[in-house]
């Protein structure tokens, strides 16, 4: 299942932020008439629709998986959890109706009535993340429900959709997929400029997009930095993973890097007392450390969760600092930094980002484990018994890896087919056909 | 009528418009399969893809709203359901898969072969997946599925005379609506032969349906006595309706009144699903597990019922707007029009 979701976030995350910015660039096209901003809106939109459809379906398999995968979770759980996937459903019709309507319609409505038909996707999808995060965070933070004498009472699916985590997973998650957007298609027109496209229509295509992406990481370290304190409080076993703190220590360091095996962290880099001083603000301060907990109930891959989330961090700095880059020439110039160093990194930045978001995802998902339900089921107590389940992962990985390798091909042969002209006219605007 | 039992009427109606929608979507692409050759089938396709087009995603919605209604209101229900038929839901997933993207991708490529490829699995795809969610269905309505989880067989429980039967009635039901609904599309068109051919193939799907459910009815009656007494007693009433819809369809096909022989055949449809809810009451599992015994505790139910009424109050005038701008628009032939108005919108 970890790796339908995998691959359904790098989807759902152009599902969610690509609306946006196509919204931007035919809202900059009907106010400023110019064609560069029309073209790029209709060839965004053209690859949204493919996306969308790719990403659609491949949660429609996480939905099933759920199921049949996690029998022993739902059946019993379903009723504190299913709301906000019931909403997420209804914002997901939504979405789906109104890109229909949106890419259907694009030379049948009329300009502005148009453009306010896509605002609902882009709301939709902003809204479906928020609630589908939801349930992720409740995963960590179950509320909402009382056990008494064995059985699941007092059943409050609000209170269970409003947990304590879900307000920095939902913020982290949804700045995450709207940088993936922004700095995945910056990356594509910074590879095309590095070629030699040097027109407005490649500045503008790797511009809007760069801007988005840099005003959004400064955010995103804040809610990065919000998530984790809230890990830090209610899942410490969770954060001694992500730091490799094998014991309970006052004074804690920070710890960089290494690798994590016969129950100690080895190879890191320590700054003295500094997670003690991120977490608590107190260079003193108690932090938890993985013996707090019986060995049955640690995550059992520290090295991955320790690693992961400094990659991830790391990369989160290197795109502020990519963003950084990027205000100071502007500043200075009203112009991006000439050294091709800059498009080079611009290029890797949206690879940079999807990863960033697969390793956060590990972090909290393997940091979670042995929980499905964290402090309330395990892993093994929750997955369908049937026989013959694990013939079933080797097929949706065959079938995941057909399907990844034919989609990059498909997008590839769909813009290289109708070429972009070196100084487009308003014919090759209209005649670029969305659908 | 109880909570529980207005949490599974809301339900049972996300069926049955996953019936009425995502069937004739699946069956779109049927007849996309046996169109003929590159050459022979391409307005029958052309057609096809313009009339799904912009729907399908919305038309397959729901049927991640069922999942998840069942799963909030009715989880012992779902775990039941999922973990005991496994397979024929997985395969069932594989073929969203395949057909949703292949979809998508015969769209935006040029080569012959690989428009011919991605057609193949879209095609396929579309047979595969309605004939596995029917065999589930028959798999809970013959008592296979008993509470608990994974408790039923994995394999006979879906692959057995009553499955058999109504994954095949799934596969030529959707055949039959969409080809119904393609007749009244194609007449916008114009397309005289068009016309002709898909009134032929949902005359031809019409009569093959009436088939299956007759021959279903003695399979029924050996294989399922418990289904097969309510739908001979209590839900009589239905099943007769059901049947006489399915006839007035043909001849209403035959007599060329097209929009009404949707609304028939629709009619038809509907009223097969909600028989067999009624045959079955109370009972979601064959007398096994009922409809509030399964059900989730009451604030859950009432969430789930506020927020699927929020939830229509917003989409249920969206996909009315959305089937109503492409009911009205021109087919292929009108696009020159379209991109010309666009130039003179543009540079006016």
């Amino acid at each position: 299942m970890g790796f339908s979701l995998a691959w359904h976030i790098v989807l759902a995350c152009f599902g969610v932020g690509l609306p946006g910015l196509v919204l931007f660039a035919e809202w900059r096209g009907i106010r400023t008439g110019d064609v560069h901003y029309r073209l790029l809106a209709r060839r965004w939109a053209k690859a949204l629709g493919l996306l969308f459809a790719v990403g659609a379906v491949s949660g429609t398999i996480v939905s099933i998986e759920m199921g049949v995968l996690w029998s022993g979770l739902m059946s019993r759980w379903g009723q504190v959890i299913g709301l906000p996937f019931a909403i997420e459903g209804i914002a997901f019709f939504i979405e789906a109706i109104f890109l229909g309507i949106y890419l259907y319609g694009w030379d049948r409505l009329p300009p502005r009535v148009h453009l306010w038909s896509g605002v609902p996707i882009f709301v939709a999808g902003l809204s479906g993340a928020f609630f589908v995060v939801s349930a992720n965070a409740w995963m960590n933070t179950p509320t909402g429900y009382t056990i008494r004498g064995g059985k699941i009472t007092n059943v409050d699916p609000w209170a269970a959709m409003f947990n304590p985590a879900t307000g920095p997973e939902t913020t982290h998650m949804i700045l995450a997929a709207l940088m993936v957007t922004a700095f995945g298609t910056a990356s594509v027109y910074a590879v095309a400029m590095l070629r030699g496209r040097r027109d407005r229509y490649h500045r503008l295509g790797l511009l809007m997009p760069l801007t988005a992406g840099a005003i959004l990481t400064p955010l995103q370290i804040v809610a990065g930095d919000w998530a984790a304190r809230g890990v830090a409080a209610h899942q410490p076993v969770k954060l001694a993973a992500m730091e490799g703190l094998a014991k309970t220590t006052k004074g804690a360091p920070e710890a960089l890097g290494g690798i994590f095996y016969d129950g100690s962290l080895h190879y890191a880099i320590k700054i003295p007392d500094g997670l003690s001083l991120l977490t608590r603000l107190n260079p003193h301060a108690t932090i938890a450390g993985l013996d707090s907990v019986p060995a049955d109930d640690r995550p059992p891959l520290v090295t991955l969760v320790h690693l992961s989330f400094d990659t991830m961090v790391a990369i989160g700095f290197g795109l502020l600092a990519l963003g950084a880059w990027l205000a100071w020439s502007w500043w200075r110039q009203r112009e991006f930094p000439r050294t091709p160093w800059f498009l080079r990194a611009v290029a890797v930045s949206g690879l940079a980002a999807v990863v960033a978001t697969e390793l956060g995802w590990i972090t909290t998902e393997v940091g979670r484990q042995p929980w499905i339900v964290y402090g309330v089921l395990r892993v093994a107590n929750a997955v369908n018994p049937e026989p013959g389940i694990q013939y079933g992962f080797w097929a949706v990985l065959g079938i995941y890896a057909i399907l990844t390798v034919v989609t990059v091909a498909v997008l590839r042969h769909m813009t290289r087919s109708v070429p972009v002209p070196r100084e487009p006219q308003p014919a090759d605007v209209e005649s670029y056909r969305v659908t | 009528m109880t909570l529980p039992d207005a949490v599974a009427a809301v339900l049972w109606l996300g069926v049955t418009a996953y019936a009425l929608l995502g069937g004739a979507d699946f069956g779109a692409g049927f007849w996309d399969l046996v169109a003929g050759g590159a050459h022979r089938g391409k307005q029958q396709r052309a057609l096809i893809e313009h009339s799904i087009g912009p729907v399908w995603e919305a038309n397959h919605v729901w049927l991640i709203f069922v999942l998840v209604v069942m799963w909030t209101a009715f989880p012992g229900l779902f775990g039941a359901v999922s973990s005991t038929l496994w397979i024929p839901l997985t395969i069932a997933a594989f073929g969203v898969i395949a057909r949703g993207s292949a979809f998508a991708f015969r769209k935006n490529v040029t080569a012959l072969w690989q428009r011919q490829a991605f057609g193949a699995a879209f095609a396929a795809s579309s047979v595969v997946t309605p004939y596995f969610l029917g065999a589930a269905a028959g798999a809970v309505a013959s008592g296979r599925v008993p509470p608990g989880i994974g408790t039923g067989n994995a394999v006979t429980s879906w692959w057995n005379p009553v499955s058999d039967l109504t994954g095949a009635l799934a596969v030529v039901v959707c055949a039959y609506l969409a080809a119904v609904y393609l007749t009244a599309d194609a007449r916008r068109s114009g397309d005289q032969e068009l016309i002709a051919q898909f009134r032929a193939r949902a005359l031809v799907a019409g009569v093959a349906a009436g088939i299956i459910a007759v021959a279903g009815i003695a399979v029924l009656h050996a294989d399922a006595p418990a289904l097969s007494t309510g739908l001979t007693h209590r839900a009589l009433p239905l099943v007769i309706i059901s049947a006489a819809a399915g006839i007035i369809a043909l001849g209403l096909l035959y007599l060329r009144l097209f929009l009404t022989a949707r609304i028939v055949a629709a009619l038809a449809v509907t009223a097969v699903i909600w028989g067999w809810a009624v045959a079955q009451y109370p009972y979601v599992l064959q007398s096994r597990l009922t409809i509030s015994a399964a059900a989730a505790t009451h604030s859950v139910l009432v969430a789930v019922l506020v927020s699927m009424a929020a939830g229509a109050v917003l989409l249920v005038p969206s996909l009315l707007w959305l089937y109503l701008i492409f009911q009205r628009t021109e087919l292929p032939a009108g696009r020159d029009v379209a991109a010309g108005a666009g130039r003179a919108r543009a540079s006016g």
